[in-house]
């Protein structure tokens, strides 16, 4: 059985390595048709990104998208499409802000009650569409959609002079108070410029769902719901629970992917804030299989192609290209993996009957025939 | 038809090799064999739906070659399926033209020829009544009649009695006589030997993808069939010995379950379901499917909230316990629909293991799951049940439906249940995998198990039950003694004509209404006395 177990590893690094190849392709064949010479800007791209400042950049970007990654994740293992993750993150990032600035503790006691807080957040706000999918059956795609909305009209409404905005001393620019120099979060001291300690936090997030999914009860009843949920109920899964818990620990994750820009960059949330990343989360997830290492790569990779197309522009290239790729990869991803999917089943159900037809011939037992 | 050498190969499987039958016109010409025998394979390439490997067809002496059901249609070959395929909000008529519009219209022309036909085979069947108000057996004549419709000359017919009461088996029997009348053709596909011994003309026995013999039914006996049918001697579910006790395991009292329907109606699906299984018990439930039995399951495993009633559990009243209490307290469920409800299709086979059983060792320590134990575990499962499989990392998915059925039945019965759910436990399932099954649930049953046992084979049922019941329309209309009952009283107590205590065939029944209740105060089988009370 170890050969199909490498196996199926093997299928399952070929689809995204297909879909990064065709993606690349389809790429080269955009800016060939623009009139540019693809090669170079591959060429650009590859010796800007792999310099040590662009390694830096790419990860700390790719804490924030491993995050993401990961709290879309936790929804699709369900089954569930939690869209929200993007107005739950800008929230949970919000409040988590507002708490920060207002107070001036001791670090070690405010930056677990910033993380906290921003914890909560999120959760709370996936949790509505939690409670409404099992209470009222509302679809959690429509409803994470309007929360998004209703996120940034919140935040737009207490964003202002008089309620948790700030002016700051300039006079151009509002924001939440900023928050203490004793509750920034650590770095790692690397030229030229420093790596986000945040990254331990994610990783130690990228271990918590790999044992949580893989060695627990828990996991195991949620992965169950996520692969039939008629089975899932029949054997003693409360589906409801678990569809509100998993809610819950999606935008709590969410909650945490404002954290490294909040802790580690800018200190405040301000107008320029970076938004959308809820919905890099759901690239990068489906990129990475939903699997830790897969999402991380893919975050490291979605940090990378920023990186370079960033360097592209300098060099004449409309800057528009990294979404070309990235859409392509995407879209790419979803095709490769369903083929492969279905290829891999297929053949795994031809191996098994090859292997019993086998037995059955040498043992001249009972011969199972698949009708 | 003529067949010739017909060969088709799966990777790695031979599903059909060296078939040779011929198919005289006008007749009815019956093809047997187990389930998993290749019979399906067959009739998909007769039908056009996969091309063989190798091997001829000919019709009419002409050879000819499908590339897909339309091809089979043009030279006069239809297939009624297993599954219907009508849409339930449609009429008749509708149901009828849908996809061949272009042969008579949609309107007065089709309903016309509609009529003609139904008339001259005799259906009886209704042009405008709405598909979802008809029952099973009309429903099969709606597909015979598409069938007819668009010109077919041979009709391919896949296990049309599976779905049927014995009295709709006769009526669908004189129908098929009708069309052998006027020269029409029927390949009749069945593993049933009595019924095929009834109304073949002709039979062909397939055995393991090919074809083994043919059998004039004539001068055929059943058990001869099934010797050529299976090779060996055929398995019986009989049980000989009792061993029920008086000591209750399952009280189900005064249940009640509604439903609301698609229309927004709230109706009973279940009422007034009372019974006891005592240790070392099986009660059987007998019912067309469709008749609540799939409710009943549900609402005993606390996948639905019952409106009225109490259940009883060992002493214990779990009317309200979650399903999951449910089952670490000793109740086994091999499920109906086990892709739905018993499996997780594209997960390894130890991972299937855990299902519906994660809380308990050796599946998990507290908190966590025991990879090791679980694997081990199934390593055990598959060797003691004759799982046929390469290995536990295989996913479910790639097993044949016999072995997912060991693999559920094996998992259910290493938590040691006090009470087995069966439903339709050897559906699907090929004969060497359902004697063991049976002679599983024999086993535990001697060990003081309780079992409720729902099947719509009536032989399963008579034969491994110490207690029958008979559900019709949500109540338990009936009961019998299946050391007397013969499958036809059965049969004919699930269409609701006879109800109250099955005893002999000229004892007169008791009236409708009093059922079930005061059919059981009359009851004086030992066996069966007390049960309710």
């Amino acid at each position: 059985m170890k050969k199909i177990d490498k196996e199926r590893l093997l299928l399952g690094i070929a689809a995204p390595v297909l879909a990064i190849v065709v993606a690349f392709l389809v790429t080269a064949l955009v800016l060939a048709a623009t009139g540019k010479e693809p090669f170079s800007a591959f060429g650009i791209m590859f010796d800007y990104g792999l310099k040590s400042d662009s390694q830096v950049y790419i990860l700390n970007k790719a804490t924030t998208y491993y995050l993401a990654g990961l709290a879309v994740a936790v929804g699709f293992r369900m089954n569930l499409f939690n869209i929200g993750v993007d107005g739950q993150y800008r929230l949970a990032a919000f409040f988590a802000a507002a708490v920060g600035g207002a107070l001036t503790l001791p670090g070690a006691l405010q930056i677990p009650l910033i993380i906290l807080t921003a914890v909560i957040v999120g959760a709370m706000w996936a949790g509505i569409a939690g409670v409404l999918k099992v209470t009222r059956g509302v679809s959690e795609v429509v409803s994470t959609i309007m929360l998004n909305a209703i996120a940034t009209a919140i935040i737009g409404y207490l964003l202002q002079q008089g309620r948790l905005g700030h002016l700051d001393e300039a006079g151009t620019k509002i924001s939440t108070k900023p928050i203490p120099e004793s509750s920034h979060f650590f770095e790692f001291p690397t030229t030229p410029s420093p790596v986000w300690g945040f990254i331990v936090v994610a990783v130690v997030a990228g271990v918590a769902y790999w044992f949580t999914l893989s060695r627990t009860r828990f996991g195991f009843d949620l992965r169950t719901v996520g692969q039939s949920g008629s089975a899932a109920e029949a054997s003693g899964v409360d589906v409801k629970k678990m569809v509100i818990t998993s809610m819950l620990i999606s935008g709590a994750v969410a909650g945490l992917i404002g954290m490294p820009t909040l802790l580690n960059d800018s200190y405040e949330y301000s107008g320029d804030f970076p938004v959308g990343i809820g919905f890099t989360g759901i690239a990068i997830a489906l990129l990475g299989r939903n699997h830790p290492i897969g999402i991380a790569l893919g975050a490291l990779l979605w940090g990378f192609l920023e990186r370079g197309t960033g360097k592209l522009e300098f060099e004449g290239y409309d800057k528009e290209i990294v979404g070309v790729i990235q859409g392509v990869i995407v879209l790419c991803v979803v095709i490769a993996y369903e083929v492969v999917r279905r290829y891999g089943l297929k053949r795994q159900q031809s191996k098994v009957g090859a292997e019993l037809a086998a037995q059955a011939a040498r043992n001249n037992d009972q011969q199972e025939v698949s009708a | 038809m003529e067949l010739r050498g017909i060969t088709k190969r799966f990777p790695g499987v031979v599903a059909n090799h060296d078939i040779d039958i011929t198919v005289r016109r006008g007749t009815v010409h019956a093809l047997v064999g187990e389930n998993g025998a290749g019979k399906s394979t067959l009739m998909k390439i007769l039908y056009g739906m996969q091309k063989p490997d190798e091997g001829t067809i000919a019709v009419d002496g002409e050879q000819v070659s499908f590339h897909n059901p339309g091809d089979a249609i043009a030279r006069g070959i239809g297939m009624v399926h297993q599954h219907f395929m009508l849409a339930d909000y449609l009429t008749v008529l509708e149901n009828v033209v849908l996809g061949s519009e272009k042969l008579h219209g949609i309107g007065d022309r089709a309903r016309a020829r509609i009529k003609e036909i139904s008339d001259s085979y005799g259906l009886g069947v209704r042009p405008d009544a709405m598909v979802e108000d008809l029952g099973v057996a009309d429903r099969q004549r709606v597909e015979i009649l598409k069938v007819l419709y668009r010109g077919a000359r041979t009709l391919i017919l896949d296990e049309p009695t599976a779905v049927l009461v014995p009295q709709e088996v006769d009526a669908l029997f004189d129908n098929l006589r009708e069309l052998k009348a006027e020269g029409l053709t029927v390949i009749f596909i069945s593993h049933k030997l009595g019924e095929v011994l009834s109304v073949a003309d002709e039979i062909t026995v397939i055995r393991r993808g090919t074809t083994v013999g043919t059998a004039d039914p004539k001068r055929t006996t059943t058990k001869q069939l099934a010797e050529l049918m299976v090779g060996s001697e055929l398995p019986s579910p009989e049980t000989r010995e009792s061993t029920v006790t008086d000591v209750p395991m399952l009280t189900v009292d005064g249940l009640r379950l509604s439903a609301t329907d698609p229309d927004g109606v709230v109706r009973s699906v279940l009422d007034g379901i009372g019974f006891t299984i005592h240790k070392g018990e099986v009660l059987g439930i007998a019912g067309v499917e469709g008749n609540g039995q799939s409710e009943l399951v549900d609402a005993i495993m606390g996948m639905r909230h019952l409106d009225a009633g109490v259940l009883t559990l060992d002493g214990d009243d779990i009317s309200r316990t979650p399903t999951r209490k449910r089952r670490e307290g000793g109740m086994g469920v091999i499920p109906e629909d086990r892709h739905r409800h018993g499996l997780l299709l594209e997960a390894p086979l130890w991972e299937n293991r855990i299902l519906g059983h994660v809380t308990e060792r050796p599946n998990s320590k507290g908190a966590f799951l025991d990879l090791k134990g679980a694997r081990a575990d199934t390593e055990r499962i598959v060797r003691e049940y004759d799982v046929r499989t390469p290995g536990i990392d295989v996913t479910a998915a790639s097993l044949s439906g016999g072995n997912q059925q060991k693999l559920i039945v094996g998992r259910e019965m290493s938590h040691a249940p006090k009470l087995l759910i069966a439903a339709h436990p050897t559906r699907g399932v090929d004969v060497g995998a359902q004697a063991q099954i049976w002679d599983q649930i024999r086993e535990a049953r001697r060990e003081g198990l309780a079992v409720l046992l729902i099947s719509a084979d009536l032989d399963e049922l008579i034969g491994l039950s110490d207690t029958l019941r008979v559900m019709y329309r949500g109540r338990l209309v009936a009961d019998a003694d299946p050391a007397t009952i013969t499958p036809e009283e059965l049969g004919s107590a699930m269409t609701g004509a006879a109800t109250g205590h099955l005893e002999a065939p000229d004892e007169s029944p008791a009236p409708k209404d009093t059922a079930p209740e005061s059919a059981e105060s009359t009851d004086t089988d030992p066996r069966n006395g007390g049960e309710d009370r």
